[in-house]
């Protein structure tokens, strides 16, 4: 099971507490009535789903009821860090990245052994 | 004239006549409160600590008690206010001026007291929470998971805590809890 900080808690909780809520930092257009419908489509419903770091906005809805941000990794489903919402991203530490992309290095994937599927 | 009083509507408990538990962790259902759900802006706390007779705690995972009041931090702007003693919660919110939202929920929720030796182990058995005294002292609270259920646990002693549940809920919880009591006794 994981752990996952909750910065609201200041506290580990279990993930059995917390949602995913998708993507994080995703700026609603200013003039969302201007924009064109493929500028719209852009913002509303194309995702990167990146592999290895993301940027993800959480909730912890059997806690404390918060939305938060939290950088993961896609590969490790390590959680880097996790921060306040309404903060700008943050930078990962570099320690927490090296230690991720280490680990990243063991994990077994269909890409490690099939050729990358990018 | 019909006897009214035997055409009477009788309050009945979720909890009456339960029983359960074992040797290490007592299990009874807590007396009927008044509880309400209160939510307001950091701002907005000092007036309605005043209002209310009892500090909100602003600090997480702690609760503050006087009166027979008890408050218990939910979130950074939530909070659970439990009455066991003279009543007028809600009246006491209402003749506050500050903006906040207090509803009622004393019927939703019915509470659970577990204690004795044994009482941490029975609710680990379903929950994952480190119930330790170090990361959970004397007055901790959290909104939690229990099972299937969503639960406000308090620790009102070393050895005692009591769980929030929801009504409907509460057969659940008190099984569970049954279950967990006798495992803790092993």
């Amino acid at each position: 099971m994981l752990l996952i900080h909750c910065p609201y808690c200041e506290d580990d909780r279990s993930e059995l507490e917390f949602r995913w809520a998708g993507e994080a930092h995703i700026a609603r257009p200013e003039a969302i009535s201007e924009i064109s419908d493929e500028e719209f489509a852009e913002y509303f419903f194309l995702r990167n789903n990146e592999k290895g770091l993301t940027y993800e906005r959480w909730r912890h809805i059997h806690g404390c009821g918060r939305f938060f941000n939290a950088a993961r990794d896609t590969v490790s489903d390590r959680f880097l860090m996790t921060y306040k919402a309404g903060l700008p991203k943050q930078p990962v530490p570099v320690a927490d990245k090296m230690a991720a992309t280490a680990e990243e290095k063991t994990v077994e994937t269909w890409e490690a052994t099939e050729g990358d599927a990018r | 004239m019909a006897d009214l009083a035997l055409n009477m509507a009788t309050r009945t408990l979720p909890l009456s006549g339960v029983h359960g538990g074992s040797s290490v962790a007592r299990l009874e259902p807590a007396s009927p409160a008044a509880r309400l759900s209160l939510r307001a802006r950091s701002e907005d706390v000092a007036a309605l600590s005043t209002a209310l007779g009892i500090a909100l705690p602003v600090k997480p995972k702690t609760s503050a008690s006087s009166h027979g009041r008890t408050a218990l931090w939910l979130g950074p702007d939530e909070w659970l206010v439990i009455d066991e003693g003279q009543g007028g919660l809600l009246q006491a919110a209402n003749d506050c001026a500050a903006p906040h939202s207090a509803t009622d929920v004393s019927h939703r929720n019915t509470a659970i007291l577990v204690s004795g030796p044994g009482a941490a182990m029975a609710i680990n058995s379903g929950c994952p929470l480190d119930l330790s005294l170090k990361a959970f002292p004397v007055g901790a609270c959290s909104r939690t998971l229990f099972g299937k259920i969503e639960v406000v646990l308090l620790r009102t002693a070393e050895d005692a805590f009591r769980v929030e549940v929801w009504r409907s809920f509460s057969d659940y919880a008190f099984g569970l809890l049954s279950e967990g009591a006798r495992d803790a006794a092993l």
